[in-house]
């Protein structure tokens, strides 16, 4: 009977931990990959109008940004509103066909995002589309946030 | 010579590899910081090519034309009547899938075409709730017509339909949204 009750005692499991090291490798990996660090600063303000007919770009290699807005100022004014593109404000809107011609020549399925402060006035970015059809880019994309509040 | 001899053997040396994880977690909580997984979303359009100014432009029948003006205070006139924003899209199905019937409308939904109009002070965020408000039209549009087809819903379809392939849904029914030049508001 006695030897029922002394049980021979099992070793204590335990989780291995040499595949740990593997594993977070992996989740690293995976961030390095999908990590974009931001490569410019934006110099004007880009509130985005909210939307609900939205469409996602997944080939982010395909986007070219341009930014529209107030211009950021020292001690959080805002002044006029300009076009930045890449890391640079376009004064004289007419570089802008050239820019994007060149760009277009770089990548033939060139999607050019426009990123609007939803206070600027169409004018502006209606010249902005003329330069752009001057510049041979035609596939745009109004960039817009989703409108949490109607649903 | 006797004490060289008996030298003991060297342990091996080897590299602690306890702390790989520590400096792995380090590294992986760098970039889940710096990562912005944020994918671009927006209203796509295309714009029309730079026109050949010798070459007039081929006539669209008056009816054919759904025309929305926003103007700088933001008020939309549809079809010179002024309307709210919401009325929009009610208004634009009923254009696109007129189908000939009421002689306001469309003749067919290849014929259709909205033009939408603005001002040079009109602000950017009406424009954009004006052109949302079109193309929801049209996913409703979609969305009816992939139902017929048997899918719950246009994305579905979509997701379906073989890259590269042609989508007959968006062959009946194409959406044509004709961004004008704007008045310069004097």
């Amino acid at each position: 009977m006695a030897g029922h009750f002394t049980k021979k005692e099992k070793p204590k499991p335990e989780i291995s931990t040499a595949s740990m090291p593997d594993i977070i490798f992996m989740l690293l990996i995976f961030f390095m990959v999908t990590t974009v660090l931001r490569e410019q600063e934006v110099q004007v303000r880009t509130v985005l109008p909210k939307a609900e007919a939205l469409t996602k770009i997944e080939q982010k290699r395909y986007v070219s940004y341009i930014w529209m807005g107030p211009e950021k100022l020292e001690g959080r004014r805002f002044g006029e509103t300009k076009v930045q593109i890449d890391d640079a404000i376009i004064d004289d809107l007419t570089d802008i066909r050239n820019i994007m011609y060149r760009k277009l020549t770089e990548q033939a399925r060139l999607i050019v995002s426009l990123r609007v402060d939803e206070e600027s006035e169409m004018g502006i970015v209606t010249d902005v589309q003329q330069e752009l059809r001057k510049g041979g880019t035609l596939r745009i994309n109004y960039s817009s946030k989703r409108d949490i509040s109607n649903q | 010579m006797g004490i060289l001899a008996g030298k003991k053997p060297r342990e091996e040396a080897k590299i602690p590899t306890s702390s790989m994880a520590d400096i792995a977690f380090l590294l992986l909580i760098f970039f889940l910081v710096t990562t912005t997984i944020d994918v671009d979303t927006g209203i796509g359009m295309t714009l029309p090519p730079e026109l050949d100014e010798t070459v007039e432009p081929p006539p669209i029948k008056e009816r054919n034309v759904l025309k929305i003006l926003v103007n700088e205070a933001g008020q939309v006139l549809l079809e010179d009547r002024p309307s709210a924003i919401n009325q929009i899209r009610a208004e634009v199905r009923a254009h696109v899938t007129n189908e000939g019937r009421d002689a306001r409308y469309s003749e067919s939904p290849r014929k259709a075409l909205v033009s939408i109009k603005t001002d040079r002070q009109t602000p950017y965020n009406m424009y954009i709730q004006t052109l949302d408000e079109v193309w929801m039209a049209y996913f409703e549009i979609w969305d009816v017509e992939a139902r017929k087809l048997g899918y719950s819903n246009y994305q579905a379809f979509r997701v379906d339909l073989k890259p590269g392939a042609e989508n007959p849904i968006r062959e009946i029914y194409p959406a044509q949204i004709s961004l004008a030049e704007p008045d310069s508001g004097e």
